[in-house]
């Protein structure tokens, strides 16, 4: 029987106004603290009492964090910008239209007008073993329950599992992997930029994280370089449930087509791995080719190389291949 | 400070998953605090090591003269050993430990297990070799060594007791630190090579259930004690290695040999005799040619 819970424990809440004094808190606090953007993933976390933190950071209050700014020849995408915002904003729409695209096929309505894209990319996995508060390796113990003969493994990794094989349910992540974004991190020591594709870590590094994030540090803004503004882009996201579910698998390209030929190409895939999976062995192969059914075929191969499929997983080595050469063909879900 | 991580199992039982990883930094600083306290006690404390006999007291002159200039110490493969054996052990403890100290290593696990099966097989294949072609209870602490330590703590401490004798090919604390390093070594490999059937590697199909909640648990948990323990030891290890004093016992295990001089200043030819010609004021204590 479930149980059920009356209130979430008790917590200091600071609402900071500044960055600086974000980073201040955090700094101050250390591993107890716990940084609440939108709280769609903390509050799940916090009402089933399985995060206690002492100190919560919300920051709702921190103004620069929000809105999306043009910075260089790109824009600069607030960490605390939600999801909505994002779906909507005329210049994301014009310039980089897989953004909104992904962004609209995250949950609901009402928790894309509450989630900002900062902690879309940075939510934690959502394998119920690891959710339901069980000793398990992401959670700091010494066993994956979904891996096992007996584990209800369905939505679970098929590509890079290490001990862990949850996978990162983001829907925004791969698209700004295939814009090439940049993530902003401020750190103690100062800002860090880094490829949005690194900003994502496996259980191979380190198996109780989804990002680089470490105590103290926090994510931004996002930034999108223009290289990619305009492109052909593709996003398609499949889900058991079309109004509101998490990807069983999601597959998002950018890439310029000049006489029917694949110039240049950035695809990615989510739901398969503990982390967006950058797919350049594809971008490799496809870049020269005809934008064709063969092309397509081929990509769709080379993309589920390596792929292990759990006890019930199977089904996503052909749902990953046959998204990819969607994605390379071109089809109804082109963002 | 809990020694050890608790969690509650699907099953509402309470199991110990891990050590606390704080334990890390403590044999850290308990490796460290005792090269400090030894390095004090050496330069201000300690006096020198009386013996009780000079270095070639109850050897002929023949026998002295058949002591060759450089006393074999360590065969080729018991360095080979030695080598492979501190190169997978580093990896070991540099892929365990940095991760849970935040220096991010990916594929930290799959670099671990290969050392840890680097490790298992030179350690099999030094304890045949040692069984088979080397002296196997040179290493081992006998009465005498314990009767000398007794003697060197009385005298260190201002009682009347009689001079200690030389070493045998071993000094106790080479011998006691061995001892150590057998018990974590084969703790680690054990528990170890059980938890690669944790993981996905090439020679085991997984098998989670190999063993319930309970035991897995104390299965890390000893992996992990002992893993911390090598922390220290390593540290200690590395520490006497390059003491001034004991720079000759490094060399002979990089070179092979020890000096005459070294052999004869430390090590007492009736308990570790080479080129043949014991002595005969005392028996043997070494049965087999020195490895």
């Amino acid at each position: 029987m479930a149980v059920i819970h009356d209130v979430i424990p008790a917590f200091e809440l600071f609402q900071p106004t500044s960055v600086d004094d974000a980073l201040a808190l955090q700094s101050r606090h250390g591993s107890k603290a716990w940084v609440l953007a939108g709280g769609l993933d903390s509050f799940d976390w916090f009402k089933d009492r399985i995060k206690r933190p002492e100190v919560v950071i919300d920051l709702s209050q921190v103004k620069e964090l929000r809105g999306v700014r043009q910075s260089g020849d790109g824009l600069e995408i607030g960490a605390m910008t939600t999801l909505t915002e994002v779906v909507h904003h005329p210049m994301i729409r014009e310039k980089f239209s897989i953004l909104p695209f992904a962004a609209e096929a995250a949950a609901s309505p009402q928790i894309r007008n509450q989630g900002t894209i900062g902690g879309n990319v940075s939510q934690d996995a959502r394998c119920w073993y690891y959710r339901g508060g069980w000793p398990c390796y992401r959670a700091g113990g010494n066993i994956c329950y979904a891996d096992t003969p007996t584990g209800l493994n369905r939505e679970h990794a098929i590509l890079d599992a290490n001990r862990c094989v949850a996978v990162n349910p983001s829907d925004t992540a791969p698209a700004l992997i295939a814009l090439d974004a940049k993530m902003v991190v401020r750190t103690p020591k100062g800002e860090r930029v880094v490829d949005a594709e690194n900003y994502f870590i496996g259980p191979a590094t380190d198996i109780t994280r989804m990002t680089i994030l470490q105590p103290g540090d926090l994510l931004t803004a996002i930034r999108i370089p223009s290289t990619w503004a305009g492109a052909d882009f593709y996003f398609e996201k499949v889900r058991d449930r079309a109004v509101w579910d998490f990807a069983l698998v999601n597959v998002a390209a950018a890439m310029t087509v000049s006489g029917g030929t694949i110039q240049k190409i950035r695809l990615a895939a989510n739901g398969v791995a503990a982390h967006p999976v950058h797919l350049t062995a594809v971008e490799a192969a496809v870049v020269g080719k005809p934008r064709n059914e063969e092309t397509a075929e081929m990509a769709g191969q080379i993309a589920i190389r390596g792929a292990e499929p759990l006890q019930y997983n199977g089904f996503k080595v052909p749902l990953l291949r046959n998204l990819v050469k969607r994605a390379i063909r071109g089809g109804p879900s082109q963002a | 400070m809990n020694l050890i991580q608790w969690a509650t199992s699907p099953w509402g039982q309470q199991v110990p998953i891990h050590i606390a990883w704080s334990l890390i930094w403590v044999a850290a600083i308990a490796g460290l605090l005792f090269l400090v306290v030894h390095a004090l006690y050496v330069s201000i404390w300690a006096k020198k090591p009386a013996h009780a006999e000079s270095s070639t007291s109850g050897l002929s002159a023949a026998a002295i003269a058949q002591i060759p200039e450089r006393v074999p110490r360590h065969s080729l493969s018991a360095r080979l050993f030695h080598a492979i054996m501190a190169l997978s052990m580093l990896t070991l403890l540099f892929t365990a430990f940095l991760p849970k100290v935040g220096v991010q290593i990916s594929n930290w696990v799959t670099y671990h297990w290969i050392a840890g099966i680097v490790l298992s097989i030179s350690v099999l294949y030094h304890i045949f070799d040692a069984f088979w072609f080397q002296d196997f209870w040179s290493i081992w602490p006998d009465k005498i060594d314990i009767d000398d330590a007794g003697n060197r703590v009385k005298r260190a401490l201002g009682q009347d007791a009689p001079a200690p004798r030389k070493f045998a090919k071993y000094p106790l604390e080479n011998k006691l630190y061995h001892l150590a390093v057998m018990c974590a070594g084969l703790s680690v490999i054990v528990t170890g090579l059980f938890m690669m059937k944790r993981v996905r590697t090439p020679f085991f199909e997984r098998n989670p259930y190999l063993f319930g909640d309970m035991t897995w648990g104390w299965m890390y948990v000893l992996h992990g004690l002992a893993g911390v323990g090598f922390v220290a030891l390593v540290i200690t290890h590395i520490y006497m290695a390059v003491r001034p004093e004991k720079f000759f016992i490094t060399k002979s295990m990089i070179f092979g040999w020890m000096s005459r001089e070294n052999y004869l200043g430390h090590h007492d030819p009736r308990r570790w005799p080479v080129q043949g010609e014991p002595p005969s004021a005392a028996p043997a204590e070494s049965k087999k040619a020195p490895a």
